[in-house]
């Protein structure tokens, strides 16, 4: 048995609003789980009982009240909870990958540069490694149907569809250990959602542990191996 | 742990302060910086952000604490251990200082050539053509016409004053770069194509800087770390993602949500 990649040990998270009298809302109060390569994790549970704040949780932007969360980097297992921050900043760029629901724009960066961006940042200044970074993103880019019109534009003007893909392609591009994806096909059609569904089973396929939120009941059921509600995480409902 | 998470740090702060009589301008401040870090130091006026840039970058000694930095081939030393002379050729050679008025960083009435041209100059650099090739070299990556280059800052619009103070700071090659409210003074258009410029020049030239703003816009595009000051005090510090996705000082949270986002 190997070790799971991700490993969530007795974790809390709880919000103190400093500036509404200092009410504490608590949305976890003990999530154990653990996913191995090769699973693909679907979080269940009604909106707001915290499914994104648990992908949040795990990417680290959001600081677990209590507990760990352990992933398995290639230099050995990281507490994310309490590894340094440019040690997370490592982490973030080798071994978890996180689909967010929005797009987060660069002024002035054309498309093509955005998804090639975490490519282009391994292959320092070496002008082959940067020729085959936006090679790949050229193939991903024309597989998640952008039209090639839009490859030299900055996405900011892009559909709410066309980001949500630029996004997608940005964040996958690297193939990486883990990856968490938030809502990844919340604004796409049938066929793009298809395209989406087989990038997440070729991760899987490959040995990446994933754990998703999908609000759409046939994609989740497509690419699950296994299912978690997190409503098991929190003591009252 | 991987070697390059193992080097020593480029900079290292250790519990400065200063008083101004008995105002407590900055008080314990501590972090390191890597190479190719970039920090944002945010909060608002009054807090002491410009005050701990300016003691770090030694342009205003402070009262107590200790600021060192990795010399080329001589590792850590403490920057007030120096003399006068080995800090001033730190900051005409390894550091820059981006301030918030170009005014206060160029010469207004030379011109736009000579004002790159001037810290290679002053390190022995005197060769015409090659002052000229490297002049005009860094008005093409700031993005300012090189047929510009004989025209004096004083006919430059603020966007590209801004854009010349940068290059004027990079032409040596500094390894860290101190920026005081970069971008304040500009229209938002033009804030754009300077935050643009100077997210991938810290990128291409593993450049580290420490970013004082008080616009948390600047903080999410630029920086991988922030510190968040109020009062003198550095009161959180993390990722910035983690800073602003889930504040958690009180001051922090009131900072956050009080931004208006179109």
């Amino acid at each position: 048995m190997t070790l799971p990649l991700l490993h969530i040990q007795g974790v809390a998270k709880r919000f103190t609003l400093h500036h509404q009298n200092q009410l504490e809302l608590s949305v976890f109060d003990q999530v154990d789980l653990s996913v191995s390569a090769g699973e693909c994790v679907v979080l269940d549970g009604a909106s707001g009982l915290g499914k994104s704040t648990l992908l949040k949780l795990i990417y680290a932007n959001y600081r677990a009240s209590e507990g760990r969360i352990t992933v398995q980097s290639q230099n050995g297992p990281v507490d994310v909870t309490q590894v340094a921050p440019r040690e997370l900043v490592s982490l973030r760029r080798d071994t978890i990958g996180y689909v967010s629901q929005f797009l987060r724009v660069i002024p002035r960066v054309p498309a093509l540069d955005v998804v090639a961006e975490p490519l282009t940042e391994d292959a320092g200044g070496n002008p082959a490694g940067i020729e085959a970074a936006r090679e790949e993103a050229r193939r991903w880019l024309a597989r998640l149907r952008i039209p090639e019109r839009l490859w030299h534009l900055p996405p900011a003007t892009f559909s709410g569809g066309e980001q949500q893909r630029i996004n997608i392609a940005r964040n996958m591009i690297k193939p990486k250990p883990l990856l968490l994806l938030d809502e990844p096909t919340a604004s796409l059609d049938a066929a793009n959602t298809d395209t989406v569904i087989a990038l997440i089973r070729e991760a899987t396929a490959r040995g990446a542990a994933t754990v998703g939120i999908f609000h759409d009941a046939d994609v989740g059921a497509a690419v699950a191996t296994r299912r978690v509600n997190v409503g098991e995480f929190r003591s009252q409902p | 742990m991987n070697a390059a998470l193992s080097h020593p740090p480029l900079l290292r702060v250790r519990g400065i302060g200063k008083r101004y009589g008995d105002r407590v301008a900055l008080h314990d401040a501590s972090f390191d910086l890597w190479p190719g870090e970039v920090l944002a130091v945010v909060g608002e006026s009054g807090s002491g952000k410009s005050t701990l840039l300016n003691a770090i970058a030694a342009r205003d000694k402070p009262d107590a604490g200790s600021v060192e930095f990795q010399v080329r081939g001589g590792g850590l030393q403490d920057i007030f251990s120096m003399t006068e002379a080995q800090r001033r050729l730190l900051a005409r050679t390894d550091w820059g200082f981006v301030h918030q008025n170009p005014a206060d960083g160029l010469r207004m009435d030379v011109s736009a050539g000579a004002n790159v041209g001037e810290r290679l100059m002053g390190l022995g650099e005197r060769h015409y053509g090659r002052l000229r090739a490297s002049a005009a070299e860094w008005l093409q990556r700031v993005e300012i016409d090189p047929q510009r280059i004989d025209d004096a800052p004083r006919t430059f619009s603020g966007g590209m004053r801004q854009r010349l103070q940068i290059a004027r700071n990079l032409v040596t090659q500094p390894r860290l770069m101190f920026m005081d409210e970069p971008t304040s003074g500009l229209d938002v258009s033009v804030q754009a194509r300077l935050l643009d410029l100077l997210r991938q020049l810290t990128r291409q030239m593993q450049l580290a800087a420490i970013v004082v703003t008080h616009d948390l816009a600047v903080a999410r595009l630029l920086a991988h770390r922030m510190v968040v000051m109020q009062h003198g005090r550095v009161v959180e510090s993390g990722l910035t993602d983690q800073v602003l996705d889930d504040p958690q000082h009180a001051y922090t949270q009131l900072l956050v949500s009080s931004v208006l986002t179109p």
